[in-house]
């Protein structure tokens, strides 16, 4: 512990100075003797088999060092799957190991050239031909009768508590409406890059931009059959992740170039290989119907929610989970549908299911508590359930009443006209709305950490964690300070390398508690381990690691007691440094308790009478996740969270073509991600209550800011203009009624 | 010859295609300006040619031929951040760090831009001699350099501090 302690201060990031003046290297930029470059040749088809791969010209191309197509591939096992947590894959579809094509920009051909613009070139020489077979591509062909998944995150796909549909007839008041959110692409600014290089047959290194080191270490150890420990794999920046930077067939297809071309080769994706080779979010069709009576309270809840995944895929994305979890009601009807298209693997996109969930869920509470004329927030608050409202569960903390009274407060929801349409500034019309957000608790298993003082009176911890931007070195040292009683300038913190001791994947907001877990197991390991150096005559002789207490660069008998510094403890034993390693200990605190992130979303717009274009005027999001580390990084997880709800609610919708397959926008210029004149001053506050069972008393921040967000923007929409639209991305088409 | 962040770089462009981003990062080996897109659409490249904004992968390092590039490795002054990098810092305006040598690089051209009187959309007045750099005027001006990550307000807000009262 530390008397002044550090965890709670806005410490400023550790890679700020590298990331401001351009000396942070990224995946891409690591220099990597003898390198070769290689680039993709995908399929320009959507499903059926190849026939052909004229090679020919591509060959006899400058530079060109090695071509991979499925006839010179090695034998490939299946990536298992990221939710089984052995590996980090969305896909089981074989990587090159057939003539099948499953989607519209699967890799058939891998070219290795000098030069990355050899390469380039040499693969627009590859010429691929196709027997076509029939695709599934239009889903609103295929949603009828689709398939329930056999699980949803681990979760029952469907929860029926007495019988919904029937109490929906019944209620005095009822809203039954569909909504439908498109397919969504990550758009990390950065593009996927990785570079292998076999050391001998049985071991390689990969500098992978990845939010998974130990996982993508476990899924090539799966599919090349090699041991662990001959698998390294490294990644210090990544340029943002937000769930798709995890293992695709583009690290497996480099690794094994590599092995074919007898060198080290790079693999950058270009941007539309972005798009097409790597999946986003999938679509979704929402229903949610919801029954009430005369005075508000809740009858019916329904929640249908079909998705989409690729051939041979697994993930139902979770948007019936804030259903399941948010208000109380005497009914329950859930369920959730998958329909298996032509199409790349969907995968986890920042707060996958509960962000697209919570639109449709979050907007029909709006359009509910219009017809029973009560404002949306005090309906809300009538919902508030005692104990999980599926599971019966206690919540752990959950204290969202607080952060409506709160938040209403301080963004002045008390001046909203309730009435639509009745507030014009000049051609604009201005609306508010509002939205509850909520994201689970989770702390992945199997992570651990190291911790190792030295004579010198320095700290330093060790994982094989990620630094995507969320901050993670700077907090994790800010912890590690006040746990171990270190200066915050002593603690060192060393991550994005599989050497170290092995990590969950930045998923889930689960990475910092994770760590912090684990990092509290070295820390007890390594405790015991610097008892049982002190000697005789020390104070500490004899004591366990129950009696001390780690203080003032040391270790001391508890209550103010006596001790030693480790500095002492080491000399006199004769050591320079020691390390004590642990795995944290099971998430056993998710075992009889519920435990979510909430919060709640206020918006203002702007909308234009004549043109229809909606801008988002004023923001304030109030969360409700346990203690938070550092404000600062936490204030630009929000912030970016809620960017990126903003551009779900007004712009972003990635194409597919429904005859070919094919993303149609597989550019920046036409994938539209909010810019700078886009997003206003968004304020965010949180409310600090601990969560008693959490490590740190922290919940996760990454994601929860996403959740409520596109709801917000369209109630605020329906406010400011009286259309309710209930199909993102709210274009000005789509506000006009064209 | 190109200046690159104050010293003449004799690198031959063997390529007439070649981009300024790739002679930067490939033959210079300069990684600071980033590869984000390679057409145009994100602004991560953001270079100073001769003091003005050019996104370098839309520029032919050919056009780049007796004239002076800064990229944010040549920003800061005898080893030392620019204040507009430590603003960075201090108003968290990034996260992932991929898009900010582009960001500080456009900010610098952009106040270099306001400075003289180039009007934008947002500006009240055509014709007039300068701006107020008004946050409205930041953030429209700005809009050619994405963020993912969602730092806008911390961008915006190192900005303001920075050049707000004119350039320091």
């Amino acid at each position: 512990m530390n008397a002044d302690p550090v965890v709670g201060r806005a410490v400023p990031r550790r890679d700020g100075p590298a990331k401001v003046s351009g000396a942070a290297a990224f995946t891409a930029e690591v220099p990597v003797e003898g390198t070769a470059h290689a680039k993709l040749v995908c399929s320009t088809v959507a499903a059926g088999e190849i026939t052909g791969i004229d090679l020919t010209e591509a060959r006899s191309a400058p530079g060109v060092v090695a071509i991979m197509t499925h006839h010179n591939a090695p034998a490939m096992r299946i990536a298992p799957l990221l939710i089984t947590l052995r590996g980090a894959s969305f896909t089981r579809a074989p990587v090159m190991q057939d003539a099948r094509i499953r989607w519209n920009g699967q890799p058939v051909a891998i070219v290795v050239a000098e030069t990355p613009e050899q390469a380039d070139h040499a693969a627009s020489l590859v010429r691929v031909s196709y027997a076509l077979a029939e695709a599934r591509l239009v889903f609103d062909d295929l949603k009828a009768g689709a398939p329930q998944p056999d699980h949803v995150q681990g979760e029952a796909p469907a929860v029926m508590i007495g019988d919904a549909e029937a109490a929906l007839r019944a209620a005095d008041t009822r809203v039954d409406q569909v909504y439908r959110t498109p397919w969504h692409t990550h758009c990390a600014i950065e593009p996927h890059a990785t570079t292998v290089a076999w050391h001998d047959d049985r071991s390689l290194t990969m500098w992978d931009a990845t939010q998974a080191i130990t996982h993508s270490q476990a899924t090539l150890a799966e599919v090349f059959s090699l041991d662990l420990e001959n698998i390294r794999v490294v990644s210090q920046f990544v340029g943002g992740a937000f769930g798709n930077k995890m293992m695709w067939s583009h690290q497996i297809l480099c690794a094994a170039a590599a092995r074919l071309a007898q060198r080290p080769v790079r693999l950058v994706l270009s941007r539309s290989d972005v798009f097409r080779v790597t999946g986003g979010r999938t679509r979704t069709e929402q229903r949610v119907a919801l029954g009430a009576r005369a005075d508000g309270t809740l009858t019916a809840l329904i929640h249908e929610a079909t998705t989409t995944t690729g051939i041979s895929d697994g993930f139902a994305e979770q948007c019936t989970f804030p259903a399941r979890v948010l208000y109380g009601a005497d009914t329950f009807g859930i369920d959730q549908r998958v329909v298996e298209l032509h199409t790349p693997a969907n995968s986890s996109m920042r707060a996958p299911g509960e962000s697209v969930g919570s639109f449709a869920l979050e907007c029909a509470i709006d359009e509910l508590a219009e017809q029973l004329d009560v404002d949306p927030l005090d309906l809300r608050t009538r919902f508030e359930p005692a104990a999980h409202p599926t599971t019966g569960k206690p919540f752990s903390a959950r204290h969202l009443l607080e952060a409506y009274r709160l938040g209403a407060e301080r963004f002045g929801w008390a001046e909203r006209s309730s009435a639509p349409r009745s507030r014009r500034d000049g051609p604009w019309w201005i609306g508010q709305g509002v939205a509850t957000a909520t994201y689970p608790y989770t702390r992945m298993p199997g992570g651990r950490a190291s911790v190792t003082v030295s004579a010198d009176g320095h700290a330093t911890v060790r994982t094989a964690a990620h630094e995507m931007g969320m901050g993670t070195a700077t907090v994790q040292a800010q912890y590690a300070a006040d746990h171990l009683g270190l200066p915050l300038d002593r603690v060192h913190f060393e991550y994005g390398d599989s050497r170290h001791p092995a990590a969950v994947p930045a998923g889930g907001s689960a990475q910092t508690v994770s760590i912090i877990a684990s990092v509290v197991a070295a820390t007890r390991a390594l405790t015991a381990e610097l008892l049982r150096l002190t000697s005789s005559d020390s104070p500490l002789a004899g004591a366990g690691t129950d009696d001390v207490e780690l203080r003032d660069g040391g270790i001391y008998l508890r209550d103010g007691g006596a001790g030693q510094s480790w500095p002492d403890i080491l000399r006199r034993a004769g050591r320079d440094e020691l390390t004590g390693e642990g795995a944290a200990s099971p998430p056993t605190e998710t075992a009889q308790h519920a435990m979510h992130s909430f919060g709640v979303q206020f918006c203002e717009v702007r909308v234009h009478d004549v043109t229809g274009e909606v801008r988002v005027s004023r923001w304030l999001g109030m969360f409700d996740t346990g203690r938070i580390i550092n404000p600062r990084t936490a204030t630009s997880q929000f912030r970016g969270a809620i960017v990126m709800g903003i551009g779900s609610a007004l712009s972003e919708e990635t194409i597919f073509d429904e005859r070919t397959g094919r993303v149609l926008n597989a550019t920046l210029a036409e994938y539209h991600v909010p810019v700078h004149a886009d997003i206003p001053p968004i304020e965010v506050a949180w409310l600090g209550h601990p969560d008693p069972l959490a490590p740190m008393a922290g919940k996760g921040v990454g994601e929860v800011g996403m959740v409520g967000v596109a709801a917000a923007v369209a109630n605020a929409v329906y406010n400011a203009t009286g259309r309710r639209i209930r199909d993102l991305p709210i274009t000005p088409d789509k506000v006009l009624g064209l | 010859m190109i200046v690159i962040n104050g010293t003449p770089h004799e690198i031959a462009i063997t390529d007439p295609r070649r981009s300024l981003l790739d002679h930067l990062r490939t033959d210079a080996g300069l990684h600071g300006p980033k590869k984000g897109c390679d057409q145009g659409g994100c602004g991560a490249c953001t270079v100073l040619l001769d003091g003005r904004r050019v996104l370098a992968c839309l520029t032919l390092a050919a056009q780049a031929d007796g004239r002076t590039v800064t990229t944010v490795e040549g920003v800061g002054r005898d080893g030392d951040l620019d204040p507009l990098q430590e603003a960075f810092i201090n108003h968290d305006g990034f996260q992932c760090g991929y898009c900010t040598p582009g960001q500080v690089c456009s900010a610098i051209g952009m106040a270099d831009e306001v400075a003289r009187g180039v009007p934008s959309r947002v500006s009240p007045e055509i014709g007039a001699a300068s701006f107020d750099l008004s946050p409205d005027e930041i953030r429209e001006r700005m809009s050619g350099n994405l963020c993912r990550c969602g730092a806008y307000n911390g961008i915006v807000a190192a900005i303001e501090e920075t050049y707000v009262g004119g350039p320091r």
